[in-house]
């Protein structure tokens, strides 16, 4: 499979590796996928809670490149905008800027079932 | 040292230079057709055909007019799958093969079932290895036809041909093995294994793509098949069409220098292969092997890096040529059949690497190859959630999953 110079570019390069606290309060972690699929992605914020700005993202996955370019994407979107800006980020959004092939889509719609998770799990904190 | 590395022995080798040498002439001025009788053009073609016969006759034990030449090894399988079940439809309908058949087989056979045939399809066990027993029990008066491969393109386990063989024999039904990634690469014999018809495939063993052999036992017992393809009544009219004399001449070398270099080439494999192996796992812990380390082939090693999925291992080190039993890899997107048959847990299915080792691999190879892997294998595992879990002391299988009904 030929890869696009951005998922290359993601999977040699990934961003915002790593673990936040998930304890913590204003930490969100949202946990998607399943080994037997072959797909995991652990993504998570750090929200103000003032602002509701996302200030840190932090992510880990195991799967295929295009998985790892999709969710280190992710962290880059997600960071600096608002929970609600968050939320509206679409998994076609990350299909258009990696130039992912169709059999690749799934791989960004675990990203962006990731960022609703980890905005879940934050918020369930909230109530 | 060149870059990049061909380390997947098992999907193709490449040509020895000394095939490609005996080759040449039959592309440039022996250029006859081998069916040509009247001439010398023919003659020199049918010439140099006979002389491959013999030549991987020789490699398998069996007389020279017991091969029949094909496309290739699934032309191979399909004809002798289809073609015992088309003649011996009067004596039965019924054939036993096993689950981590090559699709050539399987395919066939489901082709088969749709047309009124009764398969078995054995299981094999966490080894890669059928039971004789299952085989035994699963043999009926309606069995025309065994066929089980000799060693797996996947996990290189080797089945015990010899024993299938003989109960084959003791119940009067043909025995059939898809010998494509044994012959040339481990001692097989026709006769001491009891094998009645046997599939082989050229580039597997250095020689050029495009060309195979069926081998049909012509004595105790004379097996009969109905051809595929109908014309002019080539090899003694199971396989019409104008012989690929070039390929078949490369195959015939290819055949010629297997044989006479075996005994070294599987030392020097099993070397390579072991090397690899301990050097894996030395450097990484939870690295799998799949299959039967023992009855394996020499050239092969198959294993599973647990929290590493297959596809962005091989992104990894994309200067060497392996494959992956990853779903992501494969056209189906389903994780390979034969670690799901072997019990192998579709997690670390998706781990799956095949190392392939060949005639042309070095020592020096190996060991980038073994540093590469390792390299990679530690950096995505900084990278995979589900090492971070299990260092820290989470069941993974204890975990609810989210998300797992999209796949």
């Amino acid at each position: 499979m030929a890869y696009s110079d951005k998922v290359i570019d993601h999977y040699n390069n990934p961003r915002n590796v790593g673990a936040l606290p998930k304890e913590d309060e204003d930490v969100g972690t949202g946990l998607v996928g399943a080994p037997e699929c072959g797909d995991v992605m652990k993504l998570q914020i750090k929200v103000n809670a003032e602002t509701e700005v996302i200030e840190d993202a932090k992510f880990k996955t195991f799967g295929c490149g295009s998985a790892i370019a999709s969710s280190s994407l992710a962290t880059e979107w997600v960071k600096g905008k608002t929970v609600a800006e968050a939320l509206a980020i679409k998994n076609t959004d990350i299909v258009k800027e990696l130039s992912l092939p169709p059999v690749k889509i799934h791989c960004s719609v675990l990203a962006e079932d990731a960022i609703k998770a980890a905005i879940s799990d934050w918020k369930k904190k909230h109530n | 040292m060149k870059l990049p590395i061909y380390m997947d022995n098992h999907a193709t080798t490449p040509l020895d230079p000394r095939v490609l040498d005996a080759m040449l002439p039959y592309f440039k001025e022996k250029f006859g057709n081998a069916a040509s009788r009247n001439h010398t053009f023919g003659f020199e073609a049918e010439n140099a055909v006979e002389t491959a016969r013999k030549q991987i006759a020789n490699l398998i034990g069996a007389d020279h007019r017991e091969i029949v030449f094909t496309s290739g090894a699934t032309e191979s399988d399909n004809l002798a799958v289809k073609g015992v079940a088309a003649m011996y439809r009067e004596k039965g309908n019924h054939i036993i093969t096993c689950v981590t058949e090559h699709k050539a087989i399987l395919d066939s056979c489901k082709h088969l079932e749709k047309e009124g045939y009764k398969v078995t399809f054995l299981p094999v066990d966490d080894k890669g290895l059928i039971s004789l027993e299952d085989l035994r029990n699963a043999i009926t008066d309606k069995t025309i036809l065994i066929t089980i491969m000799t060693a797996n393109n996947e996990v290189g386990v080797i089945q015990d041909v010899k024993a299938i063989g003989q109960i084959a024999r003791e119940r009067g039904v043909l025995f059939h093995t898809d010998a494509v990634q044994a012959a040339g690469k481990i001692p097989f014999n026709v006769n001491d294994m009891n094998v009645d018809l046997a599939s082989l495939s050229a580039h597997k063993m250095y020689g050029p793509k495009g060309v195979g052999a069926l081998y049909v036992r012509r004595r105790n017992p004379r097996v009969l098949l109905t051809p595929m393809i109908d014309g002019g009544g080539h090899e003694r009219g199971m396989r019409s069409g104008t012989l690929n004399v070039p390929g078949i001449v490369g195959f015939g070398k290819a055949a010629q220098i297997a044989a006479d270099e075996l005994d070294k080439e599987i030392a020097e494999m099993f070397r390579l292969r072991e090397k690899l192996r301990m050097t894996l796992e030395r450097e990484l812990d939870e690295i799998y092997i799949n299959g039967d380390l023992e009855k394996r082939l020499p050239g092969n090693l198959n294993m599973s890096f647990a929290y590493v999925e297959g596809e962005s291992l091989l992104m990894g080190i994309n200067d060497v040529a392996v494959s992956s039993g990853s779903a992501c890899t494969s056209a189906s997107l389903e994780p390979s059949y034969v670690l799901k048959a072997l019990g192998v847990g579709e997690d670390l299915a998706h781990t799956s690497i095949r190392f392939g080792i060949g005639r042309f691999n070095t020592d020096e190879e190996v060991d980038y190859v073994a540093k590469r892997v390792v390299d990679v294998v530690k950096r995505l595992r900084e990278l995979s959630p589900l090492y971070e879990m299990a260092k820290e002391g989470i069941d993974l299988k204890s975990v609810q999953w989210a998300a797992a009904e999209q796949h």
